[in-house]
Formats: C-alpha cells, sequence, structure tokens
C-alpha cells in the first residue's frame, strides 16, 4: 500500500498542469479541481487507515531506501494532517467555485486561480510527507509560490502592498531555514529525518542548540510565534475570502507541524522548551489583546488566528505524550475552525457589504442561518464545552497542569485567561454585526446557497470532532507515543541493507 | 586517507560578504534593493552549501573517479534546486514591484496598517497633550468627546477603504473639522 503515499503530492501536481492546460475552460477547470481534491481525501483517509493498523507508510523514491534516496513517509501525524487539509481545501475550493458561479462570468475566478490552488495543494501535502529536511524546504517553497500568487490575485493596490510585506517575511524564513538546513548537512553529512535523528546526538550540545535555533526562527516565522507574528494580521485579511480562509487554515499549521516533527525527532533534549513555552504564553496573550481591539471582523479572526497558534506551541513545548496529544488534536481543530470563521466572513463581506463592525448590523434579523454558523464556529473557538474547542483546550490545560512546574501553570493560566478574552473578542463581533441595529440600512444582497453550503460543512466537521473526540483523542496519543518514541518512524524509514532495490548499471566501483 | 575537512577560507568570507551585503538591502524599502538582497543571501547560501560539501573532488560518476576522490555530488543537487527556485521567486517579486510602480509610481514596502494607525493615534495623542498645557475649555472639550451615535452623519460622506475601523473615522472627522 505504500504507492498510497505519493498520491496526496502527484494527483494535485498533475491536476494542475492540466488544469494550466484548459486555462479557457474555467468550467472544466472546476471539475479538474474537485476530482483531484476529492481523490486526495479518499487517499488520505485510506493512509489514515494503513498508518495507524499497520505502522509508518515508506516510499523510497525511484527504488533506493532512504539513507542513499529520498524517501516520502506517512506516520500516524502526517495523515491526520493530510486528510484535515484535504478537508479544508476541498470546502474551500467548492466554496470559491460557488463564488464563481454566483458573480457571473466577470466575478468567476481567474485561469490561474485553479492550478495555484492545487500547486498550493500539492506543497501543503509534501511538507507533511516529506521524511527529509530539504524536501520539506522544496515542499516549504511550493506552497509559498503558490500563496504569493494567491496573496496577490488581480494584482490591487492594497493586495500588493500587502502582499510585499507577506513575500519578504516569507523569504527571509526561507533563507533561515535554508541556511539551517545548510549548516546541519555540512555538521551530519545526511538530511534524512531518521539519519538525522541518529547522528545529531553525537554534535556538540551547542552547535545542536544553535542549529535548533536557527530551525525553530524559520519555522517559527511561518507558524506565526510572537514575536515572529506580526506580518499575519496585516496580510492575511487583503487576499480574497476563500484564500485567507485557507491560509489561515492550513498554512500557519504546516510551520506547526514543522515543529512538532523536529523536536520530537531531532532536538529531544529540551533545551528551548522553556524558551518555546515563553512564546506560546506570549502569542496566546499577544495575539488576543490585538483581536480585542480590532473593529474589523477579518483582522480580528486574523489576530485570533495568531492567538491560538500558542495554545499549539504551549502542548508542544510541554513535551509530554499528553501535551503533544492535545497540541495535535487542537491543531486539527483549530485548522477546522478557523477555516469556518474566514468563511463566514466572507459571507458577512457578501451580505452587509462591509467587515468593518462598526458599520455592520441587523445580520441575526436578515440572514439567521448566517448567524447560527458564525456563532457555533465562534463559540467552538472560544472553547465552550461541549464542542471540540473545550476538548482541546482541556486537553492542554490538562497538560499543563500534569507537568506541575511554575511557568507550565502560568501557561494554564494565561489560556484560560485567552479563553475568555478570545470569547470577549467573539462576542463583540457577534454583537455588533449581528445583534445591534445596522447603522445604515444594508445592501441587498442575498448569500447563494453553494457558498453557504461548505461553510455550514466545515463548520459541522468542526463540531463533529466533538463527537468523535474519543477515537480522535485515542488516535493523537497513539501518534504523539509515536512521535517520542521515535523508533516506529526511524526504523521504517532506515531499513537494514540500507540500498532498497535500487539498480545502477555499473557498479563496480561503487560501495565497497 | 584523512579527508580534508577544514573549509577554505576564501570561501568562508564570501559567504559572510554576500549573506552582510544582503541583509543591508533586505532591510531598505525598495522591492527591488530587496529582492537583489534576497539574491545575494541566496548564493552565500549556495556557497554554504558548497563548503557543506567538504572539499573538491573528480566528478562523482562510477567508473571515473575513484570512490574516494570524489566531490559530494549532493549539495551540488540542491543548490541547483535552490538556484532555480530563487530564479522562480525573483521573478515574481520584480513583477510585484512592476505592479507596484504602476500603481503607486513607487515600489516601496509600505506600512503596515496597524503601524499607521498607532503613529495616527500618537500625532493625535500629542495634539491632545499640547492642548491641555495652554488649557482648554468646555467647549473644546465637548467638542473632542463623541461617541459612536454621533458618527453616523459623518459616514454618509466619508470616503475610505473599508478596512479602517473606528479610529480612522475620529481621525478624518477631525481632519474635517481643521481644514474647516
Amino acid at each position: 500500500m505504500t504507492w498510497l503515499v505519493a498520491l496526496p503530492v502527484v494527483i494535485p501536481l498533475v491536476a494542475a498542469g492540466l488544469a494550466l492546460a484548459l486555462a479557457k475552460h474555467s468550467r472544466v477547470q472546476g471539475v479538474i479541481s474537485v476530482v483531484a481534491l476529492t481523490a486526495v481525501l479518499i487517499v488520505a483517509v485510506a493512509l489514515i487507515f494503513v498508518t495507524h493498523t499497520v505502522g509508518p507508510q515508506v516510499v523510497n523514491v525511484g527504488g533506493w531506501a532512504a539513507p542513499v534516496g529520498i524517501a516520502v513517509v506517512t506516520d500516524r501525524l502526517s495523515a491526520l494532517m493530510l486528510v484535515v487539509s484535504a478537508v479544508v481545501l476541498l470546502g474551500v475550493l467548492l466554496y470559491s467555485l460557488a463564488q464563481g458561479l454566483a458573480d457571473g462570468p466577470k466575478g468567476a475566478p481567474v485561469a490561474i486561480y485553479h492550478p495555484t490552488y492545487l500547486v498550493l495543494a500539492a506543497g501543503v501535502a509534501m511538507a507533511f510527507t516529506s521524511g527529509d529536511l530539504f524536501n520539506l524546504y522544496v515542499g516549504f517553497e511550493i506552497l509559498l509560490a503558490a500563496s504569493f500568487v494567491l496573496l496577490t490575485l488581480g494584482g490591487t493596490g492594497e493586495r500588493i502592498r500587502a502582499g510585499a510585506i507577506y513575500v519578504v517575511v516569507s523569504l527571509l524564513s526561507s533563507l533561515l531555514f535554508l541556511i539551517s538546513i545548510a549548516l546541519l548537512y555540512g555538521a551530519t553529512g545526511t538530511l534524512n529525518l531518521a539519519q538525522l535523528a541518529d547522528r545529531i546526538d553525537a554534535l556538540d550540545p551547542g552547535l545542536q542548540t544553535v542549529l535548533q535555533i536557527m530551525l525553530l526562527m524559520g519555522f517559527a516565522i511561518k507558524a506565526a510565534i510572537f514575536p515572529l507574528s506580526a506580518w499575519l494580521p496585516d496580510s492575511y485579511p487583503t487576499a480574497p475570502a476563500p484564500v485567507t480562509a485557507v491560509f489561515a487554515g492550513l498554512l500557519t499549521k504546516v510551520g506547526v507541524y514543522a515543529i512538532i516533527r523536529t523536536q520530537t525527532l531531532l532536538f529531544t533534549d529540551g533545551t528551548l522548551d522553556t524558551v518555546l513555552m515563553l512564546a506560546a504564553l506570549l502569542t496566546m496573550l499577544v495575539g488576543i489583546a490585538g483581536a480585542v481591539a480590532q473593529e474589523d471582523i477579518k483582522r480580528l479572526l486574523s489576530f485570533t488566528l495568531v492567538s491560538h497558534i500558542g495554545f499549539m506551541i504551549f502542548g508542544i513545548s510541554l513535551a509530554s505524550d499528553v501535551g503533544l496529544s492535545a497540541a495535535i488534536f487542537y491543531v486539527a481543530h483549530h485548522i477546522t475552525v478557523q477555516t469556518a470563521l474566514f468563511l463566514v466572513s466572507g459571507l458577512i463581506e457578501r451580505r452587509g457589504g462591509t467587515t468593518s463592525l462598526v458599520r455592520l448590523g441587523s445580520l441575526a434579523k436578515v440572514a439567521p442561518a448566517l448567524g447560527v454558523v458564525f456563532f457555533v464556529s465562534a463559540m467552538n473557538l472560544a472553547g465552550i464545552p461541549p464542542m471540540s474547542g473545550f476538548l482541546g483546550k482541556a486537553g492542554l490545560l490538562q497538560a499543563g497542569l500534569a507537568d506541575g512546574t511554575p511557568l507550565a501553570l502560568v501557561g494554564v493560566a494565561v489560556g484560560l485567561a485567552t479563553s475568555l478574552l478570545t470569547l470577549y473578542a467573539v462576542v463583540k463581533a457577534w454583537n455588533k454585526a449581528f445583534w445591534q441595529e445596522a447603522p445604515e440600512p444594508l445592501p441587498e444582497a442575498s448569500v447563494p446557497r453553494g457558498m453557504f453550503g461548505p461553510t455550514a460543512v466545515l463548520a459541522a466537521v468542526g463540531v463533529v470532532i466533538a463527537l468523535v473526540a474519543g477515537p480522535l483523542y485515542s488516535y493523537t496519543d497513539a501518534a504523539a507515543r509515536d512521535l517520542r518514541l521515535q523508533d516506529p518512524y526511524i526504523s521504517s524509514v532506515l531499513v537494514d541493507d540500507g540500498r532498497g532495490e535500487g539498480q545502477s548499471a555499473d557498479a563496480q566501483g561503487g560501495d565497497s | 586517507m584523512g579527508v580534508e575537512m577544514s573549509p577554505s577560507l576564501a570561501l568562508v568570507l564570501a559567504v559572510g560578504v554576500l549573506v552582510g551585503s544582503g541583509v543591508y538591502l533586505l532591510l531598505e524599502r525598495s522591492l527591488s534593493r530587496v529582492i537583489i538582497g534576497i539574491t545575494l543571501i541566496s548564493n552565500g547560501v549556495n556557497l554554504l552549501f558548497l563548503i557543506a560539501g567538504g572539499a573538491a573532488g573528480g566528478p562523482p560518476l562510477v567508473g571515473t573517479t575513484e570512490p574516494d576522490q570524489m566531490a559530494d555530488p549532493l549539495p551540488q543537487a540542491m543548490v541547483l534546486t535552490a538556484i532555480v527556485i530563487n530564479l522562480g521567486i525573483t521573478a515574481f517579486v520584480l513583477a510585484m514591484a512592476y505592479r507596484s510602480w504602476q500603481l503607486h509610481g513607487h515600489d516601496e514596502v509600505q506600512d503596515d496598517l496597524e503601524d499607521r494607525r498607532i503613529a495616527r493615534r500618537a500625532a493625535r495623542h500629542e495634539e491632545d497633550s499640547r492642548a491641555d498645557d495652554v488649557g482648554t475649555d468646555l467647549a473644546t472639550e465637548a467638542a473632542e468627546a463623541r461617541d459612536e451615535t454621533e458618527e453616523e452623519h459623518s459616514l454618509e460622506t466619508a470616503h475610505h477603504g473599508p478596512r479602517l475601523g473606528a479610529d480612522d473615522h475620529e481621525a478624518e472627522q477631525r481632519d474635517r473639522g481643521e481644514s474647516t
């Protein structure tokens, strides 16, 4: 079944090529995208079963086994991330297709939208399945290049302004990542994650710390961890609503995924756990303080996004099975709920003509269904029991209490305060946009069913996660245990004979 | 045979100079300088990869070179990939700089909205404190104290982007008030 592993990358890339070739037929493009992403979703669900029952799946590219060739690996964590990202990508795609239909030929997404979106999907999948640091870098670059195009779609002044900041900051993080890859290669002679895990202990502890700091800096910019988070609330809200939604849901989580991977596989001695935890607490507080001060619903949501990244980093920095498990659960919950909220804010903009909370109002009267979806997702984000947000936060806080160090206890307090402030921020948005009387009459507009449907489904997925929380938590427990044990990953990547079945034409001079 | 692992000083210095001047250019406002800076840094990193690959050697082809004389091919492959990626990114950023020049007549990276808003608020605050110094009367204070209900009539005439919040309405009102 290992051939499944490469499909989440291959399918979207091939489909992107097809969609680009058929640029003149936007309907065909839409069909291609939907089919491709549905296929990715099916493959991802299959992978989750296979990895859960059999163990990590490895593809040796070109038949050469890991230290010689390149490995593409899916373990429990990767499989879960693939499933969640496929659900979100598919939902947002349907939303944007419906937006195109509703707006007629003028509002249809430009020809480049579908190919770029599929490339983004491939980049995300590649980052999740790469067993090699350099491939992780390439995956990052693929998704970044696609995200640059999507963010500046149409090239209006506002998007170019926001895009410039986003592009420069992203490139900086890529350069930091690339420099640390070069240093790691110079120090260990390998970039395969499994082999690095074996070799990195032999390095001088000081050098290890330097490498860890460099990698964390690169990933922290991508994941928007304070103090490297200022770019996010400025750049995301300017993009078209579906693009913002998929960025908010997925791109930062790719950074979080990379941090989980390196912290569990490479740097296990916990030198920087305290620093990471401090950064997590500050991220929560600064992010939510920003959200409380906002008057624009998209910017408000962007700040809550930053703030809730702090929860995941808090779970990672606890460096315990329960903490990591809760962090992974929280990632799954947060991807869906944040995407749903941004899609709702796109619908609010459509119905109310603006996203400014000062000028919105009376939406509960004119669009009650929209109100329900917003309310449910917002309460889910704030962590009201019995929704998945509550379960994720409860898991994290429990893990913090179990850790018991003073800083972890402070973290628990900060987490509680952040949840309360999130509740305050979203209730404020609810009151101003839905409850209060609109300062001036709303424009005559309607919410197309095709756009409302995917939004409602994603919001429902966020809630349904709570229903399957038991099995999901036992799954993330197993994933966290695997990650911290390291062994299932390493032993399935590095097989004993070390070469795989690759053949070279003339091997007399070789490996003796 | 012992492998020579200490890197050439010239290469290390070249990396330092390239990355250093790249960082300097990266801190500039103009996008075209930023992209030159990024190119310099990534060339510096490419050299770093070559250093990481160890001493130079023969072509790594089985049968042509003895295994212990071979150069490490992996860093070269990675450098090649990095160069290609950098080419694509450079093309994109240049297009973006050109678009920015079309729209604004310059290619500068602009302040983010939050910065602008804070700067505006600070400027306003300074005005207020100066007003306090000379002593204000009740009328000016009343004119400055507003609540949301009073903003409504001004909204109809105000021309601003969709992303401006309450602060910006206030500022705009104040600007108008001062000019009339």
